[in-house]
């Protein structure tokens, strides 16, 4: 029972983030810069993406001491990234009261079979997802909030908004299917068929849903917006490119106002030079292939 | 009766779920065209008051919306809501600043702190109170009237027509707090212009 109202207020938590950018930061004055800039949370870690995906080897979770760091740089909730599968990661974070744990394909898994069983935690955590099944697979294991995998660390959205038509395509085929077929359909998916029934009936996810991987644009936010996205991870677009503050802050504005083209070109205007990115074929190593 | 809802960030759309059960008008601001369209109340939803505020200038919202405010518009703050209508705030920044309340912004720490709760609503009895991250008020001075308290901390307060909650009822299913604030709206309007 505690256990159940626990997970409402996580879920809840994500709602209270919507409509917002949640933004990779590694040092407090970075964080300070994204909070200024209006991010709705920080996303705490050691190298933001393209430098992990550049430096290789294996990836790990942030030093406790520089998370806290952030924590007590800014107002606004901090994440932090465990490997999947890592549960002792998570427990880690969940010592020093990190609001949102995110169990991540940026990090080198921990686990190439299982994923963390997050109904165990008390802090709530958001998983990467390319489709329905995983989504709903990782909201079955106790996720609260579920992210598009998209590809960490290019400045390519293409893999972003691949996962999100993907999920959004198949929550419409789900809806409408016939009430009987939906077993079937759960089978298929490799997901509880109680999640499906959810999917069947509301027409999205039983949790908040954001856009992440490769956004380094207003108008990709915006595009993950209008593709159904209810906010935005923006990873190494930001402190990548060349002028942060003012980038971060127009990918802010175009988060609330996606629809307005007017106001995109102008938030699009002089922002400095963008992260520059690697396309999808140059790519070495898909971290969305992580984690299924 | 028409309510417009602040849809810069965070859970407007849970603000407009509970006005379609009330079977109430209302539509989103996100930029200054919106307020050509009239309407009776505003609510200010929960999300990030940094981040609401802050956006609130860069789109010149804010000037306009405070001038209403104080010129008696009935208006709904609920967490970051209360946040941006607090005359003081501590934790962080004074936004609208129009009520003679004190809020502690995270007043119950971080997420870990999050809970749910009934305690009761002067007029109203018990309602459900979900806190996420939330704040609470310290203290009210002029005519700021307190409407609920729990935990011995002071979540819901009222001032002429503005109306703020620390928690979150429109995460909630009992729709009698949004009822409260509609019925204060309503004789708003009702009421002959001074």
């Amino acid at each position: 029972m505690q256990q159940e109202n626990r997970y409402e207020l996580n879920k809840q938590l994500a709602q209270m983030l919507k409509g917002g950018v949640i933004m990779d930061v590694t040092t407090p004055e970075q964080a300070q810069i994204a909070e200024e800039a209006g991010a709705c949370a920080v996303m705490a870690l050691e190298r933001i993406p393209a430098d992990i995906r550049a430096a290789g080897g294996v990836s790990r979770m942030s030093d406790p001491k520089m998370i806290k760091g952030i924590q007590n740089a800014v107002s606004i909730p901090v994440m932090a990234k465990c490997r999947i599968g890592h549960f002792v990661e998570a427990q880690i974070l969940e010592a020093i009261e990190i609001d949102y744990i995110d169990e991540s394909e940026v990090l080198s898994p921990a686990d190439d079979r299982y994923h963390i069983d997050k109904t165990q935690f008390k802090v709530p955590f958001v998983c990467g997802a390319r489709d329905l099944g995983e989504a709903l697979r990782r909201i079955a294991e106790g996720a609260s909030m579920i992210r598009t995998k998209g590809e960490p660390g290019t400045g390519d959205v293409v893999q972003a908004v691949r996962h999100m038509r993907a999920m959004n395509a198949e929550i419409r085929r789900v809806q409408n299917l016939r009430e009987d077929e939906l077993f079937e359909a759960a089978k298929q998916l490799e997901v509880p068929v109680e999640l499906l029934r959810y999917v069947h009936a509301e027409g999205r996810l039983p949790v908040v849903n954001f856009a992440a991987g490769g956004v380094a644009t207003p108008a990709d936010a915006a595009l993950m917006m209008q593709l159904g996205a209810e906010g935005v991870f923006v990873g190494s677009g930001i402190f990548k490119s060349g002028n942060p503050a003012k980038r971060a802050a127009a990918i802010v504005q175009a988060v609330t106002n996606y629809t307005d083209a007017g106001l995109l070109a102008e938030l699009s205007e002089d922002l400095g030079e963008a992260m520059v990115g690697i396309n999808e074929q140059e790519i070495a190593l898909l971290m969305a292939e992580r984690g299924k | 009766m028409t309510i417009a809802i602040l849809a810069l960030q965070g859970a407007f759309a849970e603000h407009a779920a509970m006005l379609d059960r009330l079977g109430v008008n209302h539509f989103e601001i996100r930029q200054l065209s919106d307020l050509g369209r009239p309407f009776d109340g505003l609510i200010l939803p929960g999300g990030e008051s940094t981040v609401i505020g802050r956006l609130l200038h860069e789109l010149k919202l804010y000037e306009p919306l405070k001038d209403r405010i104080r010129a008696g518009l009935p208006v709904f703050g609920t967490c970051a809501g209360l946040i941006l209508l607090a005359g003081e705030v501590r934790g962080g920044a004074m936004h609208f600043g129009t009520m003679d309340i004190c809020a502690r912004r995270n007043a119950y720490g971080r997420q870990l702190g999050s809970f749910r709760t009934e305690a009761d609503f002067r007029g109203i009895g018990d309602v459900p109170m979900t806190f996420i991250r939330a704040p609470y008020i310290e203290s009210v001075s002029g005519d700021a009237e307190i409407l609920a308290q729990t935990g011995g901390h002071i979540v819901a307060a009222r001032q002429g027509n503005q109306l703020v909650t620390a928690f979150h009822p429109e995460l909630d299913r009992d729709t009698r707090i949004h009822s409260y604030f509609i019925k204060l709206a309503a004789e708003h309007a009702s009421a002959p212009q001074s």
